[in-house]
């Protein structure tokens, strides 16, 4: 059964900062250009579902895109947004409630670090008072304690983020497309050490659409369709070190991300060791290092030594974050998920241009991780 | 930030409480399953039952991990001098039973490492209004700074 869905159709509103664009004027350029790539009409979507963190409810798009009628849910569930959008239109698509969905991401965020309030995530407003309400920290506390228990280098940080910039060049939807040196991303401001200012991504713009079909649809659509074999998406469990956490357990847990990679590849019918292509949450270059691991691309410890051999570039092994990742397209909240997936499927059908993964790749993984320990995976192949 | 011990309000109520003059945490313990979390919740959030006691935190531990805060964060919600310093925050495994977030008294990456005991300090911090608060803060064990 894990053909039933596939994307036909993929469109995307470069990633940035663009003045004078609203959020939801994004989300009905990517939509167009969605279905423009599937070949079809607005008015053949039998279901759609999307969101944004800050930047309006998707369904409003209608106005512009046609009131057809459609059944449109809005999605809001922070970093796991796309996800959860595309999880909705699965299985909407599984259980044959439509033969054709729309999916939708998008944002639209300030400048500088994002501004949660305590309140909303169930803390004191004392936590923010004092200083300690910042994403930015959480990950500079994981990869401190991870880089010592895993007797791994610091200095590997600064050529994961290199990777990204450089993959950021190759991409025209990017948002940093100059490449920098390890020196340059080592000497850049510290914001939590052992993080510096080029390793983490900022908060930016852009959006992200998907076309999904029923198998057979999608295959009287299109001769490449890429199929979505799995998605999944989990919360935390106790045990886990999340963000926003004034204490955690001593007891631990498998992280949301493990559970939710486990998840997908155990539907999907696909061992880790498939994958020819990966897009992996990098929040800052220590995430993506973690989340090699946790999503079990590769054992606990084994990353410096794969990045430092390549086998995280373009042409390497088990290449990730193809197109620069977070880091280099920035980080609108609701359209980062469907980045990812928008970036496995043009590798999948050989269509990423200077990016493009060598030899033919089948089978492709994206990972989110976000606040306040939520997880959402997908496994695709052609 | 200035150390301090007695006499100023809390920043929150129910988070710590002076004994003999000096910060204690105030989290709570699962009746049940023996479970400790910080701050007090009504609840377990292991085994959620709602038989649960208020319960002392142990006043020192180890550091399991740490980080620095090199910019200013937005106000709101932080509402720290204008006149920005960075400032260290860390985990801190206390009694063995929880990790305990908070602000560090050591800034200096040079100066703090997993693993070296700290205890915990009372910290005068500014509040919306521009009135002082007490809250809680950790310090390397042996720095009376």
């Amino acid at each position: 059964m894990g053909d039933d869905v596939a994307i036909v159709g993929i469109g995307i509103h470069p990633f940035g900062r663009h003045e004078g664009v609203t959020g939801l004027d994004m989300a009905v350029h990517a939509t167009r250009a969605a279905l423009a790539d599937a070949g079809i009409a607005w008015s053949d979507i039998g279901f759609a579902a999307g969101g944004s963190d800050s930047a309006g409810n998707a369904d409003t798009t209608v106005a512009q895109l046609g009131l057809t009628g459609v059944p449109f849910i809005n999605v809001k569930n922070g970093c796991a947004t796309g996800g959860s959008a595309l999880t909705t239109a699965h299985a909407m698509l599984v259980a044959e409630s439509a033969d054709l969905a729309l999916v939708v991401g998008f944002d639209k965020h300030p400048r500088g670090a994002f501004d949660p309030r305590p309140e909303d995530w169930g803390i004191g407003g004392w936590y923010g008072e004092t200083g300690l309400m910042l994403t930015t920290q959480f990950f500079g506390m994981k990869i401190q304690r991870y880089l010592a228990e895993h007797d791994i280098d610091a200095s590997v940080l600064s050529k994961v983020a290199a990777k990204a910039f450089r993959n950021g060049s190759l991409n025209p939807s990017a948002w940093r497309r100059t490449p920098l040196s390890e020196e340059q991303i080592a000497g850049s401001t510290m914001i939590n050490h052992p993080l510096t200012q080029f390793m983490f991504c900022s908060p930016g713009e852009g959006a992200v659409a998907l076309v999904l079909a029923r198998g057979d649809r999608a295959r009287a659509l299109r001769a490449d369709p890429i199929y979505l074999r799995s998605v999944a998406f989990k919360t935390r469990r106790f045990g886990t070190f999340e963000v926003f956490s004034p204490s955690i357990p001593v007891e631990s847990a498998p992280p949301p991300t493990a559970e939710a990679a486990r998840a997908a590849f155990e539907e999907a019918g696909i061992e880790p060791s498939d994958v020819d292509v990966a897009q992996l949450q990098d929040t800052e270059a220590g995430a993506e290092l973690m989340h090699l691991a946790e999503t079990g691309l590769c054992a606990h410890g084994d990353q410096e030594g794969l990045i430092r051999e390549g086998a995280t570039e373009i042409g390497g092994s088990i290449p990730v974050n193809t197109d620069g990742g977070c880091i280099a397209n920035g980080e609108p909240i609701g359209a980062s998920g469907l980045r990812q997936v928008h970036e496995v499927v043009l590798q999948l059908r050989g269509a990423a241009g200077g990016r493009q993964v060598p030899g033919s790749p089948k089978v492709g993984f994206t990972h989110v991780y976000g606040a306040p320990g939520v997880s959402a995976c997908t496994v695709l192949t052609r | 930030m200035t150390e301090t011990t007695t006499g100023m309000r809390p920043i929150a109520d129910g988070l710590f409480e002076l004994v003999e003059g000096e910060p204690v945490l105030v989290g709570s313990r699962c009746a049940s399953c023996g479970t400790v979390a910080f701050p007090f919740q009504q609840s377990c959030p292991r085994c959620t039952s709602e038989d649960v006691e208020r319960h002392l935190l142990a006043r020192s531990g180890t550091l399991w991990t740490w980080t620095t805060q090199g910019f200013r964060p937005k106000s709101p919600p932080y509402t720290g001098p204008e006149d920005f310093a960075p400032y260290g925050v860390g985990y801190v495994e206390l009694g063995g039973e929880i990790r305990v977030e908070g602000v560090l008294t050591e800034a200096d990456p040079e100066r703090l490492a997993i693993g070296m005991p700290m205890r915990l300090v009372s910290l005068t911090v500014p509040v919306a209004d521009g009135e002082l608060r007490a809250t809680y803060a950790f310090a390397p064990v042996g720095d009376e700074a």
